[in-house]
């Protein structure tokens, strides 16, 4: 059992959720993930690692609640468990001294863009963070961001907060002044992370997206979270999640990212969970 | 005693096992073989000519005693007939099910000279499930004493669950470590429902429970404990490695990542592991209901996979091989069973190219004719394309279940050794790895085979187990 030792509600939707889990708070390297099932019914879900503290043995995940299962995860508080948690998983990222490094967090992805940025930190770069939310609410980890940058852009996309426009926008700003990047790290929606290897493609700046397909295991065994990258077909959960964002296939993806959205809202009418009642078995 | 005389014995013909109808079957994710009455297995028990030098026995990769525990049937004390399979065969209502016994120990049975072998495997099915109950109540204890010896098995699929059974009995301290929230590897994620009921593979490892292993799940060995820290914090004397084949094969041909292509591992996992074919389960699965699917492969995991999309609402299945019914590898009782379902065969084809819908859904595949040439070396004659044969076929769902590459999760562990083929490097005697202490068996070193031999491979490796911790201890 992997107990609930914080929980805050950061966005609307959004959780900061702090679970007990010491063997993989040991391990975790930035830019890895973990596989969950809140209930013993639920479905397996993929989910970044923001932070490990070892020395309490807890790893800190930023969760949205926008499909069944990170809903059901999100009714879960302080003092409950989570049935099932693996990892870390995936390759950790690649760090050493880059030089000047311009991290790009949109959404959720925020998070492993700052478990990232902060290695990066440390390594010794200069990290230039660039983030983004649809509005002022959805604005996440400003201050921790804040903590470990050089310069910290946050964008809105409807200017309710701090710069009108996508993270884009300001990347190009950044180009326009004639700065040099040695390396851009992005992760958050697919059209994101697109549109800034768009960008980055002309001025060959190495970038690097962090992938988030569907995924059942999450150990290479089913082949589900293939993505097209070169040409050719990789697994995100072993041979990722990050990749070159240069060579990525991001309609593939993007389109497989959306297989399931019917059948998940006819499931989410179905669904008969009982919360009240699979959170007791799990206290067990 | 077998009172009946041998020349009457003969002439006993051999009993199918009762199955659902397939008209039934197809509706429902239930068992189809509903296994032996007990008049039914008094009867085929009889058949059995109690050969001395039991050739049966010979052929069976952990040497069960089949003519002792047919005799024991035929004595009415099944008890005792499914305590003689244990003692070699910790998991008998499995490999009653699921063993390809035509391919093993009924190959070499006398009768099937000239007409059919005894049913071997449905007796050992029989002599398991009509005990479960007996079994299952009574207590279970190790005789030996403890040896104070920790050993970790990592996987918890049929290799370590062999392993497992004879490294408690030996009385050491056995953990087996498994990666994903369920236990039984293949067992559960792989072997669909209506060939392996999952209770009966969660009644084997309660029955290891039992005898004292401990299983810890969500670790995967490499990731969440190192196997270095394993053997020096955690203080185990040996490790034996069963993960398993990993990373499904995919074609290499273009459109594989179109929606409605699923790899055998992913289809089969959301119906079997996730329960995706029941109507409550929260895990989603692709509708298959009305659509035309091809799956390519010819092993057992390609029939698997047919059978569920049948029963998943699928309104054509077609099985696409490039060679013939001959060369498949598959068990015969399957192909069978497929073929009563309604699956179809198209063979001597080979997909060339997947094509899709703007909106990345599967809609046809384009199909090349093959032909038969010189054997390969594979022993079986090479499929050899037909130029200008190509011909597209409309499918809407379709599987890839050519096989699996081995397992990913330990290539980065220092001292491990992998072959040309990304199996684990082992000494074949012993089957230790590269690493001292550590063992392998199953899938891991082999590539995709069968429950049975890596249960061998399991107790191959528990023998080496015990000698090398003999020798340390001097």
């Amino acid at each position: 059992m992997y107990e609930i030792i914080k929980k805050k509600k950061i966005a609307p939707d959004i959780f900061h959720i702090e679970v007990s889990a010491p063997l993989i708070a040991k391990k975790f390297k930035a830019g890895q993930f973990i596989v969950l099932r809140p209930f013993a019914d639920s479905e397996r879900v993929p989910l970044t690692i923001m932070r490990a503290d070892k020395e309490n043995g807890t790893i800190t995940l930023i969760v949205k609640a926008i499909g069944l299962t990170t809903k059901h995860l999100a009714q879960l508080n302080k003092g409950d468990a989570i049935v099932d948690l693996l990892g870390p998983l995936g390759h950790p990222s690649d760090i050493e001294n880059f030089g000047r490094v311009v991290v790009v967090g949109g959404g959720v992805g925020t998070a492993v863009a700052f478990a990232v940025a902060e290695a990066l930190k440390e390594a010794g770069n200069e990290i230039i963070s660039i983030i983004g939310a649809r509005n002022k609410d959805f604005t996440i980890l400003e201050d921790e961001f804040a903590e470990i940058s050089e310069e910290l852009y946050v964008m809105t996309d409807d200017g309710s907060y701090k710069k009108k426009g996508f993270v884009t926008q300001q990347l190009q700003e950044l180009y326009d002044q004639d700065k040099q990047f040695d390396r851009v790290i992005a992760a958050g929606p697919l059209p994101m992370m697109r549109a800034v290897v768009e960008m980055t493609r002309p001025h060959e700046t190495p970038t690097i997206v962090s992938l988030n397909p569907i995924m059942v295991d999450g150990i290479g065994m089913c082949g589900g979270c293939r993505a097209l990258v070169d040409g050719k077909i990789v697994f995100v959960c072993v041979d990722g999640p990050e990749f070159d964002g240069h060579k990525v296939d991001f309609d593939s993806l993007m389109r497989r990212n959306n297989a399931y959205r019917g059948i998940e809202q006819q499931k989410e009418h179905n669904c008969k969970i009982d919360i009240e009642i699979a959170k007791g078995k799990n206290n067990e | 005693m077998n009172e009946i005389p041998l020349k009457e014995r003969m002439k006993i013909m051999r009993h199918p096992i009762p199955a659902q109808s397939p008209e039934e079957r197809i509706k429902n994710f239930e068992e189809v073989n509903s296994g032996y009455s007990p008049k039914m297995a008094l009867a085929e028990a009889q058949r059995c000519l109690q050969c001395k030098a039991a050739p049966c026995t010979l052929a069976c990769p952990v040497n069960v005693q089949i003519p002792e525990f047919i005799q024991q049937i035929v004595d009415g004390d099944s008890l005792a007939a499914a305590d003689t399979i244990l003692q070699d065969n910790f998991l008998p209502a499995i490999c009653g099910r699921v063993c390809p016994q035509e391919t093993l120990c009924e190959s070499k049975c006398v009768l099937a000279k000239k007409g059919k072998p005894v049913a071997i495997g449905n007796l050992e099915r029989f002599s398991a499930d009509s005990t479960a109950p007996m079994r299952e109540k009574r207590e279970e204890r190790v005789e030996a004493e403890h040896t104070g010896k920790k050993i970790a098995l990592v996987g918890s699929g049929p290799a370590s669950l062999a392993c497992a059974g004879d490294l408690i009995r030996f009385g050491h301290e056995v953990t087996i470590f498994e990666a994903l929230h369920a236990y039984g590897g293949v067992l559960v994620y792989g072997i669909p429902e209506f060939r392996l009921p999952k209770s009966i593979v969660a009644f084997e490892v309660n029955a290891l429970k039992k005898l004292g292993v401990r299983f810890e799940k969500n670790t995967i060995i490499g990731n969440t404990i190192a196997l270095k820290e394993l053997m020096d914090e955690g203080g185990y004397d040996a490790v034996f490695i069963g993960a398993g084949a990993g990373l499904p094969r995919f074609m290499g041909i273009p459109g594989e990542e179109l929606i409605g292509i699923y790899s055998a591992n992913e289809l089969l996992t959301r119906i079997n592991l996730m329960k995706a074919y029941k109507k409550e389960a929260i895990t989603p699965v692709l509708s298959y209901v009305d659509k035309t699917v091809a799956v390519f492969g010819a092993g057992n995991t390609a029939l698997d996979s047919a059978r569920t999309a049948i029963r998943m609402g699928a309104k054509k299945t077609y099985i696409i091989y490039r060679r013939t019914e001959v060369e498949m590898p598959a068990r015969v009782e399957e192909i069978h069973h497929a073929k009563e379902e309604g699956v179809e065969f198209i063979f001597l084809a080979s997909p060339l190219e997947f094509i899709g819908s703007d909106d990345g859904w599967l809609q046809s595949v384009n199909l090349q004719r093959m032909e038969l040439g010189e054997m390969d070396a594979s022993g079986r004659r090479r499929p050899i394309p037909i130029d200008g044969s190509e011909y597209v076929m409309d499918i809407q769902m379709a599987v890839i279940a050519i096989g699996n590459g081995s397992n990913p999760l330990l290539r980065d562990t220092p001292g491990l050794k992998f072959t040309k083929w990304h199996t684990l490097e082992v000494d074949p005697d012993t089957l230790e790895t590269t690493i001292k202490g550590v063992f392998a068996g199953g899938d891991i070193i082999t590539g995709g085979a069968t429950v049975i031999s890596a249960m061998g491979a399991g107790r191959k490796a528990a023998k080496s187990i015990q000698e090398y911790l003999l020798v340390k201890n001097k």
